[in-house]
């Protein structure tokens, strides 16, 4: 009957709510800080709590690529900054 | 070079592909379309918030006050309406109806085990088992008339009962179709808080999950229930757990994280808004789904979310609670750089909005050139 706990955590980023995640190298990462002109503390946050960067396996100070399924724009792409809670 | 949103460049490669287009004119139509989209953006510096706010509240006004609608032909009450999006928007914890659609994988789809699957899931606590409470007080005892009948229709264990009363110490245990109580302690006020907590005690199926309904949804059988707990959902063989969502949106943060949060934000808003035929444009919305998660969690809109954190002391005391913000900002010194929109307008200068965002930068000449002196 049960599958355990572990069918729910793999289905975690199969989740039609949950859009991609992906860590962004060093290098990917300040190209992206000098073409936007900001540093890291700019950028909209994510918890290290959250159940997707616990998944991913994302640090703190990582910065994550979130590519969202928009229904005006097809897709849009986010960026956060991964802080300790 | 200035790009399309990718649904736009795919409407336009599609329209070009049917009409037979050729490439010199499919790149006028690529032009002429960017030249309309750059017009309809937001300028740099452009209060686009209070575009949004207007935008939300006018139709909100329009909401009825009708707070409950039955989601499909019969069944389950859900809050809609203006109750529904002060619920989302003031984020709380636990919305007055919270809600699941539970879908179910392909090769469960047929009627007899989706109902099974929601059998399961339902709570069932000892009260839904019994025909009758006889209050015993020569004896000291509880007697509860159990109904067999529906025990082995929802494949429940008489013999399993009495393990699973645990109230102040009672004992219990089984007679024929009775179920006794023993409270440990002998005396009357005792028995009858025990009494009506024996009848809470959980059976089986899901905790909190009260009512349960399936419905046919697009050709496909679906289950809606009353309660919520996702967690425990996803674990059951059948559940198409990429799609089963909930209504509460601290939930889907737990489980699922913030951007799935974000996406809840806005398809509730959504849903209740169009439920009520008003019409807002998403990007609003997405908007204010994108302010209240930008710390990572969801944070209200309004006293105690972001409009009671923000950094000038003169708006949050021009927004509510004034006294209180006053009071604090002079016991900790607080200072107001005056650099936001609201605490310009309030002291009379130009706000930081729009062409007042900019400074002129100039070169000013060491020395005036000859001529001018």
């Amino acid at each position: 009957m049960m599958y355990g706990y572990d069918k729910m955590s793999m289905d975690l980023l199969q989740h039609e709510l949950v859009p991609k995640h992906e860590i962004l190298s060093d290098e990917e990462k300040n190209e992206l800080f000098t073409k936007l002109h900001i540093t890291k503390n700019d950028l909209p946050k994510i918890l290290d709590s959250d159940s997707v960067v616990k998944k991913i396996g994302a640090k703190k100070d990582d910065v994550l690529r979130i590519t969202r399924t928009s229904s005006t724009a097809g897709t849009a792409i986010y960026f956060r900054l991964v802080i300790p809670e | 070079m200035y790009n399309l949103p990718t649904k736009i460049q795919e409407e336009i490669l599609k329209y070009t592909e049917e009409n037979k287009i050729s490439e010199k004119q499919q790149q006028q139509i690529i032009d002429a379309v960017t030249k309309i989209h750059k017009m309809s953006t937001y300028d740099p510096q452009e209060p686009m918030g209070v575009v949004a706010a207007q935008s939300i509240s006018e139709p909100a006004t329009q909401m009825t006050m009708r707070t409950y609608h039955f989601a499909g032909t019969a069944g389950i009450q859900v809050t809609l309406g203006l109750p529904r999006v002060l619920e989302i928007f003031d984020a709380r914890k636990e919305p007055r109806t919270p809600t699941m659609t539970i879908y179910i994988e392909k090769s469960h789809q047929t009627l007899d085990r989706v109902r099974k699957i929601a059998e399961n899931i339902k709570e069932v606590k000892l009260r839904d088992l019994v025909k009758s409470t006889i209050l015993d007080l020569t004896e000291l005892k509880i007697k509860y008339k159990l109904d067999l009948e529906r025990l082995h229709a929802l494949d429940v264990d008489e013999k399993k009962l009495s393990r699973l009363v645990n109230v102040r110490n009672a004992v219990a245990e089984l007679a024929g179709e009775m179920l006794h109580v023993i409270p440990k302690k002998k005396d009357i006020t005792n028995i009858h808080k025990i009494k009506f907590g024996v009848l809470e005690a959980h059976v089986k199926g899901i905790k909190g999950i009260t009512q349960v309904l399936v419905t046919k949804e697009e050709g496909e059988w679906v289950i809606n229930t009353l309660g919520s707990n996702l967690k425990k959902v996803f674990e059951i063989e059948g559940v198409d757990a990429t799609r089963t969502t909930s209504n509460n949106i601290f939930e889907i943060l737990d489980v699922l994280g913030v951007e799935a949060a974000r996406n809840a934000i806005i398809k509730q808003t959504r849903f209740t808004l169009d439920e009520q035929g008003l019409v807002v444009d998403p990007r609003y919305i997405m908007l204010l789904a994108d302010m209240m998660t930008t710390e990572g969690n969801v944070k209200a809109i309004g006293r105690y979310g972001i409009s009671g954190e923000k950094d000038s002391v003169l708006v949050r005391a021009s927004f509510e609670e004034t006294k209180k913000h006053l009071t604090s900002a002079a016991i900790h010194g607080e200072c107001d750089l005056l650099k936001g929109t609201i605490e310009n307008i309030m002291v009379n200068q130009v706000a930081p909005v729009g062409t007042g965002a900019f400074d002129l930068v100039g070169k000013i000449p060491q020395q005036l050139p000859e001529e001018e002196k």
